[in-house]
């Protein structure tokens, strides 16, 4: 069971690939067909899902759920767009993410660094820490309900429990990446302990700890969903559960489109925050 | 009063080393043996001998990146404790960092000593035009040739002012053009700065071409087997004339004198096409 298990379904991190040489951008032609193929297969997907929708319409024992198709969904999503509805169910999700992500950052990139740095600290953690990282977030429910006073927190404390791996694995992983003379010409040169860790250590394992923070990101997202099925009244996962409820099946549609957009803009923003502290070139 | 420039030209440090043995722990085994030689200020001394004879412990010793167990050394009547900027070791490879530009590597060492940023760069500015890499300072360092690379590296190095320059077979990776140009600049550049020089190096012509006296080291354990001075008009050295054969030729003897062998392997494999016949004369 090796310590970069986690890193083995990283998304590639992608290397400023000649950015600084000021390499031209691709060609007109190709731009164009590549984004040719992005909107074929949003259009493949939208053709599947109105296909879906016209089926369960057109089945007498299914035509309750017609609200799932596309049109009716795009119009509640619009209607929710602009009266606010939208911003207003995502913003409590969105504090949630970021507490969970804060407290996996906050514990997850030091706690790497030593599993990094010290072998011994490797060896002792290794079985414990694979251990608890196979064990489904949502398994830890019950104790988080009983554990926290509030339901807010034990809805962060499942996010940060999700998202506290791959941010170690990962950072582990960078540290152990780093080479050893990169200490050593840094103390010859004067480098105090926090030059070496602001100035050698933490951009040296920059990529890598953000590449783990990218699938962070990825499982908190998930997890947050059915966390919020908890006794909360705020955030997408309450809002899909109370649509349930009302059998405003379009605004469930409407929101599910909600949360994959917004995980879709949060995976893009990590993609470039990786591609900006990137350094290593492909061999 | 590290990276700061020198109020007038210095004469260069006086290096003692005295009675240093030195083991390794783990193996238990002698590497260095009762070593002792001094070298005189701007004096450039060329440590000689085959691969692990234990010259780079020794180099590493004189830096203060490796304690010896017993023995001392001392920089200008200070005993070396551990590494300075006033003593700065370069390396086989360049070792830069490779999410730094030119600037911010070469400026790294002055940047640990809290020098203002407009000092830096100009320090930067001038240490660039030294090594004949004006107008480089953006560049990224993956973009540079292997030659380019360890020019940097030498800036980065004089970058803090030292007094030591200790070149742990900093050329040997480079091709034969490149790695003279190197020698011829180094040495031209110590002797502007009044830096005392010291080289670890398997190659007798690059010994001759650089430095007034070798040390010819024997192994297990290492040790100082003979000291030769280096004849001849140190500028018809580098251009490698007719005094420089005359050296490399007395150097070639003592050196199979002391080793007791002739300098196949690293030696000829490094060496002019010249040596090669030299050595393959006394087989």
């Amino acid at each position: 069971m090796s310590l970069g298990l986690a890193i083995d379904d990283a998304p590639a991190v992608t290397p400023v690939e000649g950015a600084a040489a000021g390499r031209p951008a691709a060609t007109g032609r190709s731009w164009f067909r590549s984004t040719g193929y992005v909107l074929l297969g949003i259009g493949i997907l939208l053709a599947l899902w109105w296909v879906g929708g016209w089926v369960v319409a057109s089945n007498p024992s299914t035509a309750n759920f017609a609200d799932f198709a596309p049109v009716p969904t795009f119009e509640r999503l619009w209607r929710m767009a602009i009266s606010g509805e939208a911003v207003r169910m995502a913003l409590p999700s969105l504090g949630r993410i970021g507490g969970g992500l804060a407290w996996a950052i906050a514990l997850g990139v030091p706690f790497g660094i030593l599993v990094g740095r010290f072998k011994a600290v490797r060896e002792a953690s290794s079985v414990p820490f694979q251990f608890l990282r196979m064990i489904s977030p949502l398994a830890w429910m019950p104790i988080a309900v009983m554990a926290f006073a509030t339901w807010n927190a034990a809805i962060v404390f499942l996010i940060g429990v999700a998202a506290v791996w791959p941010v170690l694995f990962s950072t582990a992983h960078g540290y152990r990446r780093i080479d050893p003379a990169w200490f050593k010409v840094a103390r010859n040169l004067g480098a105090r302990p926090w030059h070496m860790l602001f100035t050698i250590v933490l951009p040296a394992i920059a990529q890598d700890s953000l590449a783990g923070i990218r699938l962070a990101v990825g499982v908190a997202w998930i997890v947050l969903v059915p966390a919020e099925f908890l006794g909360v009244t705020s955030g997408l996962g309450y809002a899909i559960n109370d649509a349930r409820d009302t059998l405003e099946y379009d605004r469930l549609a409407a929101t599910v489109v909600v949360i994959g957009m917004i995980g879709f803009t949060l995976d893009f923003m990590c993609e470039w925050a990786v591609r900006r502290v990137s350094w290593a070139r492909e061999e | 009063m590290p990276a700061t420039r020198p109020k007038k030209r210095r004469p260069g440090a006086h290096i003692a080393v005295a009675g240093v043995n030195h083991h390794y722990r783990r193996s238990g085994s002698d590497v260095l043996s009762d070593v002792n030689f001094e070298v005189q200020p701007c004096e450039a001394v060329a440590l000689v001998g085959r691969s692990g004879c234990g010259k780079s412990t020794l180099l590493h010793i004189i830096s203060g990146l490796t304690l010896p167990s017993a023995g001392e050394v001392r920089i200008d009547g200070a005993l070396v404790t551990g590494p300075s900027p006033q003593w700065i070791v370069m390396f086989q490879q360049p070792h830069l960092y490779p999410w730094m530009t030119v600037e911010q590597n070469v400026g790294l060492g002055l940047k640990f000593a809290g020098r203002p940023r407009a000092e830096i760069s100009e320090r930067v500015r001038e240490l660039l035009h030294l090594v004949e890499l004006d107008g480089y300072s953006r560049r990224n360092v993956q973009e540079l040739s292997g030659g380019q690379q360890q020019r940097i590296a030498l800036a980065r190095s004089l970058a803090v002012y030292p007094e030591v320059l200790l070149l742990d077979e900093p050329f040997s990776a480079l091709d034969g053009v490149t790695r003279r140009a190197l020698q011829r600049d180094v040495r031209r550049i110590a002797v502007d700065m009044g830096i005392t020089l010291v080289i670890v190096t398997h190659d007798i012509p690059e010994a001759v071409a650089m430095a007034d006296r070798a040390l010819i080291m024997t192994s297990d354990p290492g040790r100082i087997a003979d000291i030769v001075p280096i004849e001849g008009d140190r500028t018809d050295r580098e251009k490698r004339g007719a005094f420089a054969q005359a050296s490399q030729k007395a150097l070639q003897t003592a050196f199979e004198r002391a080793t007791g062998r002739t300098a196949d392997g690293p030696l000829a494999q490094t060496s002019s096409g010249n040596l090669k016949v030299i050595a393959a004369g006394h087989r």
